[in-house]
């Protein structure tokens, strides 16, 4: 079958708007997350979606709708114990992202019928993405876009140097949450396309291969975009004609830019 | 002179550690103040609570005549920190972009950069002489390039009073002595009130007019000339030490 062919399918075009969207959203607040040495909390919160998902399925309420707002409500979670209770910041997403797991893990003992479409999730898959799921995907990150597009030197001078811009009447505090909540949608959204397993790695690795590259923020910024875009579009499409799932190749092509860029920074 | 900067006895804790305790001073516009005083002495923890990074437990911070809390005019303040103490080196933000973060303060929601940002950040890397590194990233400059970096972010927004916090540490002679100089031209010809912690009590006298001394809690604050003739001090730090605090200033 030849490239054209390929497009016509509207599963295919589908995976292309929805992937694309949350490429860029997931590049975007990486890099934020990746400088700011909060990289796993991408990690807890898509273990926090394994549990909301399955309370969605076993309640028979769509997964995304209780995901989302369970997952906002676990990343402020993470915030605050590592801000009131003498815990680290990663020992706090440790402990909510055990929860998430182990919640979803009884829910899922508990009723037999759901497990297939569960387990489906944790390594997601884009192909089968439905109408209602394309348009959440488009209005959410063009949501996140807007907060990250609105807060952009608030939240590049917290991540900056944190202390120095509270002396400018920055609300530090603020901007965490901010992040952290961002981080909430984009990580549900990304569950849908490469799974609870891979989510993280689709926050981290455009941030990592665009800070071998860049020579200033923006440009990092728009690096980053650019390399998670390819990377699903070419995932999506090399998945297809090699029938390979498509997050694992998401992720791989994403190991194939890292390793290029980091050897190109060797190099030159 | 006006009174810009109004301390009432305060006391702040780390925990149930007290690291100041009853702390009162008076900054008046123009003054050139040189804090010391030994290690753990509460220098950094005295200008954190200043900047409104520490709360306190007791007293009073006046800023400019308001309350610390209800204060909100931080351009007027310029801060520069212990050098790369809290700044993440792997950003990698040109110099522009991190100059371009002392504009902040004077701006309100949402936050846009417009043509006059651009100029003024570019007005100030010319008069600190660094404007062809603006495109260079900051990880990748040396020590001094990097201080003279943070001053123009500290100096972009044209505040009243500059805080230094040790600036000098990661310089050698010959840096500490152009930046010294350019922190008291500052001073000097626009009128910019300076406070700056050092731990060179033999060396700050020579720019500085009054010197804030503290350990704990406040030992003297007041001018130099002052300090050098006072039997009290002579007695708290003993001759030779208050000699060598207040020599270099007496070649001014």
């Amino acid at each position: 079958m030849d490239i054209l062919h390929f497009l016509q399918y509207s599963f295919i075009q589908k995976a292309f708007f929805a992937g694309s969207f949350v490429a860029i959203i997931c590049s975007t607040l990486g890099m934020f997350l990746v400088l700011r040495k909060m990289s796993l909390i991408g990690d807890g919160l898509s273990h926090v979606s394994f549990g909301a998902i399955a309370l969605g399925l076993f309640l028979g309420i769509y997964p995304f709708y209780v995901a989302i707002p369970i997952v906002m409500l676990a990343s402020v979670l993470i915030l605050k114990i590592s801000e009131k209770a003498k815990v680290y910041g990663d020992a706090a997403i440790g402990i909510v992202s055990a929860v998430g797991i182990a919640g979803g893990v009884i829910l899922a003992s508990m009723s037999r019928g759901f497990n297939t479409d569960l387990f489906g999730y944790l390594f997601g898959n884009i192909l089968s993405i439905s109408d209602t799921e394309v348009m959440l995907s488009a209005i959410l990150s063009f949501t996140v876009l807007a907060v990250v597009y609105f807060f952009y030197w608030d939240l590049f001078s917290a991540t900056f140097d944190e202390e120095y811009a509270k002396t400018t009447g920055i609300k530090t505090e603020f901007i965490n949450m901010l992040c952290a909540l961002l981080t909430a949608i984009t990580v549900v959204l990304a569950v849908k396309m490469v799974g609870v397993m891979l989510v993280s790695a689709l926050l981290i690795f455009p941030a990592v291969t665009a800070l071998q590259l860049a020579r200033g923020f923006r440009t990092a910024m728009i690096i980053g975009s650019f390399v998670a875009l390819l990377s699903v579009l070419l995932g999506i499409t090399v998945s297809f004609f090699f029938n390979i799932p498509t997050g694992a190749m998401i992720i791989m092509i994403n190991t194939l830019f890292f390793i290029l860029s980091f050897l190109y920074k060797k190099i030159a | 002179m006006s009174t810009i900067i109004e301390i009432k006895n305060i006391s702040v804790h780390y925990g149930t550690t007290e690291a100041l305790k009853d702390v009162s001073v008076v900054i008046e516009q123009g003054d050139f103040v040189g804090l010391a005083g030994p290690n753990g002495a509460g220098k950094t923890t005295l200008i954190k609570a200043l900047l409104g990074l520490l709360p306190i437990s007791k007293g009073e911070i006046m800023l400019f005549g308001k309350s610390r809390e209800g204060f909100d005019d931080w351009g007027a303040i310029g801060y520069l920190p212990q050098k790369i103490s809290t700044i993440n080196m792997l950003f990698p933000a040109t110099v522009d972009e991190v100059v371009m973060t002392g504009l902040l303060s004077q701006k309100k929601w949402p936050k846009k950069i417009t043509n006059n940002d651009h100029e003024r950040v570019n007005k100030t890397l010319q008069e600190l002489g660094i404007d062809d590194l603006k495109k260079r990233m900051l990880s990748e400059l040396s020590g001094g390039q990097q201080q003279k970096v943070l001053l123009a972010r500290a100096i972009v927004s044209e505040p009243k009073i500059l805080i230094f916090d040790e600036p000098s540490t990661a310089l050698d002679p010959e840096s500490r002595e152009s930046f010294f100089q350019l922190v008291q031209k500052l001073n000097k010809q626009n009128g910019i009130t300076v406070i700056l912690i050092t731990h060179d009590t033999g060396y700050i006298g020579q720019y500085a007019n009054k010197l804030l001394y503290i350990d704990k809690t406040l030992i003297y604050f007041g001018n130099f000339s002052e300090f050098c003739t006072s039997e009290k001090m002579s007695s708290y730090f003993g001759n030779y030490e208050q000699h060598h605090i207040c020599h270099q200033h007496s070649q001014l």
